[in-house]
């Protein structure tokens, strides 16, 4: 596969457990050695099986954070964040600034004495992104770095991370098997499934249109929507999404300006032909029927209300309904259907 | 008791560890790390020691050093005089005989360092050799004192092997093992006693603190 990554974004290789996203890391950084093929980041090859070309982890300046932060015991903080330091050209030092600035926006404290074994786990893994970003590597590699976190400390984490990588530039790989950190941090997504790659692109699309029913699975069926908050009043979120406004039950507290992606399953979109006044649902969207597909017993219509929606709805409702491409129709949807993604 | 004797072995003891602390990590280093399949036969090899009696070790060292051996004749020609009966001839059989007391301790401890840091350290430009000294060594250091004092104790006990390659010179090759045997069939029964009993207390507190550095009641675990 090849993918365009800007400065300062993420790929997010995305996969069930056991689908090989480890290891395609794993072959990126030069710690195992592919059977065959060729890897190339940039204008570098640093593998070509039919040209015998292999660059070791040393010669390929990339960082690397695990699961397990893996930051040296016998050493202090400042000794793990400066360990690959002297390693880097100077050249390669100026361009990134200097390391305190890297370590405090990680919240790392860049001349801490204590020793790198004493740290809490979000400690541990900051000082971790520390060491790997000091020498200004050309590519971080990320392993599913905040898996074994509590809830609100990867959140920080990730925005802290997406945050830092923009103002350096960097471009990063992150391995993921959660939908959610995938739309938090990721820019491009690539699926893996059983060892292959099958569908690669920005990441609402990977969402919303997966490219076949096993990344569909993998990815869950729903639509994924760029969206904005634009208001919060008494629990309930106003979010633009394409020029369509959506009414958004608030679960978790989220301030207006907030960009997030709008999931709404299929199974929660209703299709009415005419605007039931008194509807509990608290979007009601004009909409145009696009395609009707046939699932079983089931029909997947979708629909084009100023984006892409899809609605899964029984023959029989369909019949009644007298759906067909082309038909005027109003899609409702319940405040509480709609799940919220913050961007990281 | 024979101070001379007891004043040997300890600088035999002391010239072996420091022998086996540079030929041992490198070896050890070597047997962790090295993708070769045969490294097997090098593991056998150094431990052969171990199962081996002492008295064909250092019958096949006698062998190797004497004037016959190409090794033998080379070391005259340079030396003026032949390894056999003399400290020198000694040391070699001592670095052999107790070759596995340090390599074994430091290639466990290498093998023991979890692989990811030296993985985190290469992704960060340091090379193999490089990572190898600062994460590897300083996260080996009880592996490498219970190899130092191992190979301490087994080379201030060792017997047959001294026998056969050393013989039985005073301040020479006459080591305290061997000066006890003598005194027992001298019927210096005294003599025996004291210096059984110095060697007795010497290895129990040697071993004592190895194991209590095992159970890290002095050094802290790594993690």
């Amino acid at each position: 596969m090849s993918v365009d990554v800007a400065p300062g974004s993420i790929l997010v290789l995305f996969g069930p457990s056991g689908a090989g996203k480890t290891t395609v890391l794993r072959q990126i950084a030069g710690l195992d050695r592919p059977d065959a093929g060729t890897i190339r980041f940039g204008e570098h090859t640093w593998f070509d099986s039919a040209a015998g070309i292999w660059q070791p982890p040393q010669h390929r300046r990339i960082g690397l954070v695990f699961q397990e932060p893996a930051l040296f015991p016998h050493l202090s903080v400042e000794e793990n964040v400066r360990y690959g330091v002297r390693y880097a050209s100077d050249r390669r030092r100026t361009r990134v600034g200097p390391l305190s600035e890297i370590a405090t926006m990680l919240g790392v404290d860049p001349i801490e004495k204590r020793s790198a074994r004493r740290l809490s786990g979000g400690e541990a893994r900051r000082v971790a992104l520390a060491r790997a970003l000091a020498p200004g590597p050309q590519l971080l590699l990320l392993d599913e770095p905040f898996a074994a976190l509590d809830a609100p400390t990867r959140t920080r984490l990730r925005h802290d991370v997406r945050a830092l990588l923009h103002r350096l530039g960097t471009r990063a790989v992150l391995v993921t098997h959660d939908r959610t950190e995938a739309m938090a941090m990721g820019d491009e997504m690539a699926v893996m499934i059983d060892g292959r790659v099958r569908q690669v692109g920005p990441i609402a699309d990977a969402f919303s249109h997966p490219s076949d029913a096993a990344v569909a699975a993998s990815l869950g069926v729903e639509a994924v929507l760029p969206a904005r908050v634009t208001a919060s009043s008494g629990g309930l979120l106003t979010v633009a999404v394409a020029q369509m406004e959506l009414h958004v039950a608030e679960r978790e507290p989220t301030p207006p300006g907030t960009d997030v992606y709008a999931c709404i399953r299929a199974e929660d979109v209703t299709i009415e032909r005419a605007s039931h006044p008194r509807a509990s649902a608290r979007n009601h969207l004009p909409a145009r029927v696009v395609a009707i597909a046939h699932e079983g017993p089931i029909d997947r219509v979708t629909l084009d209300c100023g984006f892409k929606l899809d609605a899964l709805i029984t023959r029989q409702s369909r019949e009644e309904l007298e759906l067909a491409p082309g038909a005027e129709v109003i899609a409702a949807i319940k405040a509480t259907s709609v799940h919220l993604v913050p961007r990281a | 008791m024979d101070w001379t004797a007891l004043w040997l072995s300890v600088r035999l003891a002391t010239a072996t560890t420091a022998v086996l602390l540079a030929l041992g990590i490198p070896l050890a280093y070597w047997i962790v790390f090295s993708p070769r399949r045969w490294k097997f036969l090098v593991e056998a090899i150094v431990a052969v020691p171990l199962v081996l009696p002492p008295t064909v070790l250092g019958f096949y060292v006698l062998i190797a050093i004497g004037p016959l051996s190409p090794v033998g004749r080379a070391y005259t020609r340079i030396a003026g005089h032949g390894l056999p009966f003399t400290f020198e001839g000694l040391l070699i059989a001592s670095v052999l005989y107790s070759m596995p007391f340090a390599v074994q301790p430091f290639s466990a401890e290498f093998a023991s360092v979890d692989r990811r840091l030296l993985e985190a350290s290469w992704s960060l430009g340091v090379s193999r050799i490089a990572t190898f000294a600062r994460v590897v060594l300083p996260l080996s250091v009880r592996g490498l004192v219970t190899g130092i004092v191992l190979s301490f104790a087994h080379t201030l006990g060792e017997f047959g092997v001294v026998l056969m390659v050393g013989g039985n010179l005073p301040g020479v090759t006459r080591t305290v093992s061997i000066s006890i045997y003598d005194a027992v069939q001298a019927l210096d029964y005294r003599s025996a006693s004291q210096t059984s009993l110095l060697l007795l207390i010497v290895s129990f507190v040697i071993l004592a603190s190895t194991y209590s550095l095992q159970r890290s009641v002095w050094i802290k675990p790594r993690h």
